[in-house]
């Protein structure tokens, strides 16, 4: 069966704009959060699209939207699309989608009324905002929605993406997620739900941990059949290995605290790959920094990866730029591509204090240089958990 | 609402042409709004404007009738 190879990277990150700006600052132990937030400081949507498009997208799509340019500039795609149009779709997952937009034209309509809720309401709060967007910006026309399944949006878009692409759906999708919720009722929200750390600190896996920080940004890729990639001399960033999606049925928000459907969906993944747990070299981890989260996933690694967990180096994408909610498997599977291809590990920040249920290594302090000794290829997984209990796994190989 | 000055109106039109992503230097009376890239969303907002600014309210059958920048500033000297 055809392999799915990732051809072109973008982030919008709150480490700044760009997915090389992404892997540079955070191994070089950079942190993007501020004030108690991963805010993208550096973006501002009408530096890269015209007023009307800023204007016709929330701020999750607007992410998407640049994530996207990047992504497409990265993979070569220039003005004429490689493939015809209707064999390449566009896949954008989101967390919640325009709640920015609710927020403001809910404020509009008990203030002043409801004949002052904006036409634009509609197409900017929807949830499939950003996959439409990208879709009508890139002339994209094969099979487009949004995933919805909260912190594994991003994830689930790019595993969704790589079946369409072996079934034969689609010669190419740009796939991805964006989130953009650093809102008043959405931090209300989280933070009711005890799930915002009071410290304002994201330090994942760390004794100390008391929540996770939100973030926003996006995080898109670049997938293709990888037959039309070589016969387009398409460069190859990263081969899609394997995609692993289970759910835990157990509660809304708190995981399965054996982390069991976690670890199934991490040995789906491996088995879709046809990858063995030790020849995984790396684990960019969901490493949310909540109490339940960080110890629910280091129980699964064990579970998933037997005495290999132990070795195997982890570290949270999350420490440095906060939790990105339906961006961050996206952003987060972009992270350990050029993890794998820079072949050093950013680290895990903040981590200092040891939860001596905790054990593995989580990769402290600073970048680590990743071991390709003994013929070991650069394989890694990425993991994405949701409230609701949706957990995916994606496999990936640099090239 | 009398006395509604035809400057009056054409400066709100414009200004909201304008903020949806039109050129200023393109927008005048004879100007076709399609030519400008305003389509049926940005019409529904300008609605909405032209009601809250002068009361007149514009149904998406008047709007439809809408060719030029002319005819929007009309139309609504005409009903004011």
């Amino acid at each position: 069966m055809t392999e799915v190879v990732v051809t072109g990277i973008g982030a919008i990150t709150p480490l700044g704009l760009g997915a090389a700006t992404l892997h540079e600052r955070w191994a070089a132990g950079v942190c993007g959060i501020e004030d108690g937030e991963g805010r993208c400081r550096e973006f501002v949507a009408t530096d890269h699209l015209s007023v009307k498009e800023a204007r016709r997208a929330d701020r999750f799509t607007q992410l998407a939207l640049v994530a996207s340019v990047e992504a497409l500039t990265d993979a070569g795609w220039g003005e004429e699309l490689p493939y015809e149009a209707t064999r390449i779709g566009s896949m954008i997952g989101t967390g919640i989608g325009g709640i920015g937009t609710i927020e403001a034209n809910d404020r509009a309509m008990f203030e002043h009324g409801p004949k002052h809720v904006s036409p634009l309401a509609v197409p900017l709060m929807m949830g499939n905002a950003a996959a439409a967007a990208v879709s009508m910006r890139h002339g994209l026309r094969g099979p487009s929605f949004g995933t919805v399944s909260a912190c594994s949006s991003g994830a689930d878009a790019i595993g969704t993406a790589m079946r369409a692409i072996k079934y034969g759906d689609a010669l190419a999708v740009v796939a991805g997620g964006a989130e953009a919720a650093l809102t008043p009722l959405s931090r209300a929200a989280f933070g009711a739900l005890d799930a915002l750390s009071v410290s304002g600190i994201s330090r994942p896996f760390d004794a100390r941990r008391d929540g996770f920080v939100m973030g926003e940004g996006a995080g898109v890729l670049v997938l293709e059949n990888g037959d039309a990639a070589q016969a387009r001399g398409a460069r190859v960033l990263a081969v899609l290995r394997g995609y692993g999606a289970t759910a835990d049925a157990h509660h809304v928000t708190a995981p399965h605290p054996t982390g069991e459907g976690a670890a199934a969906a991490i040995a789906r993944a491996l088995e879709d790959a046809g990858v063995q747990p030790s020849e995984i070299v790396y684990v960019n981890a969901h490493g949310t920094s909540t109490p339940l989260n960080d110890r629910a996933e280091t129980t699964a690694l064990k579970t998933a990866l037997g005495e290999h967990a132990k070795t195997i180096p982890v570290s949270s994408t999350k420490s440095a730029i906060g939790h990105l909610l339906g961006a961050g498997g996206a952003v987060e599977a972009a992270a350990t591509i050029l993890a794998l291809r820079a072949a050093l590990i950013p680290p895990t920040l903040g981590w200092a204090e040891r939860d001596p249920d905790l054990d593995l290594d989580y990769v402290p302090d600073r970048a680590r240089p990743l071991d390709l000794s003994e013929g070991r290829r650069p394989i890694a997984i990425s993991n994405s958990f949701g409230f609701g209990g949706h957990n995916a796994v994606l496999c990936l190989e640099a090239r | 609402m009398a006395d509604l000055t035809t400057e009056q109106i054409e400066k709100v039109i414009t200004d909201s042409l304008i903020s949806f992503g039109a050129n200023a230097e393109d927008i005048n009376r004879d100007a076709e709004l399609a030519a400008l890239d305003i389509d049926s969303l940005d019409l529904a907002e300008l609605s909405q404007i032209i009601e809250e600014h002068f009361g007149v309210e514009l149904t998406s059958a008047d709007v439809a009738e809408i060719t030029t920048v002319g005819d929007a500033i009309d139309l609504v000297a005409e009903r004011g």
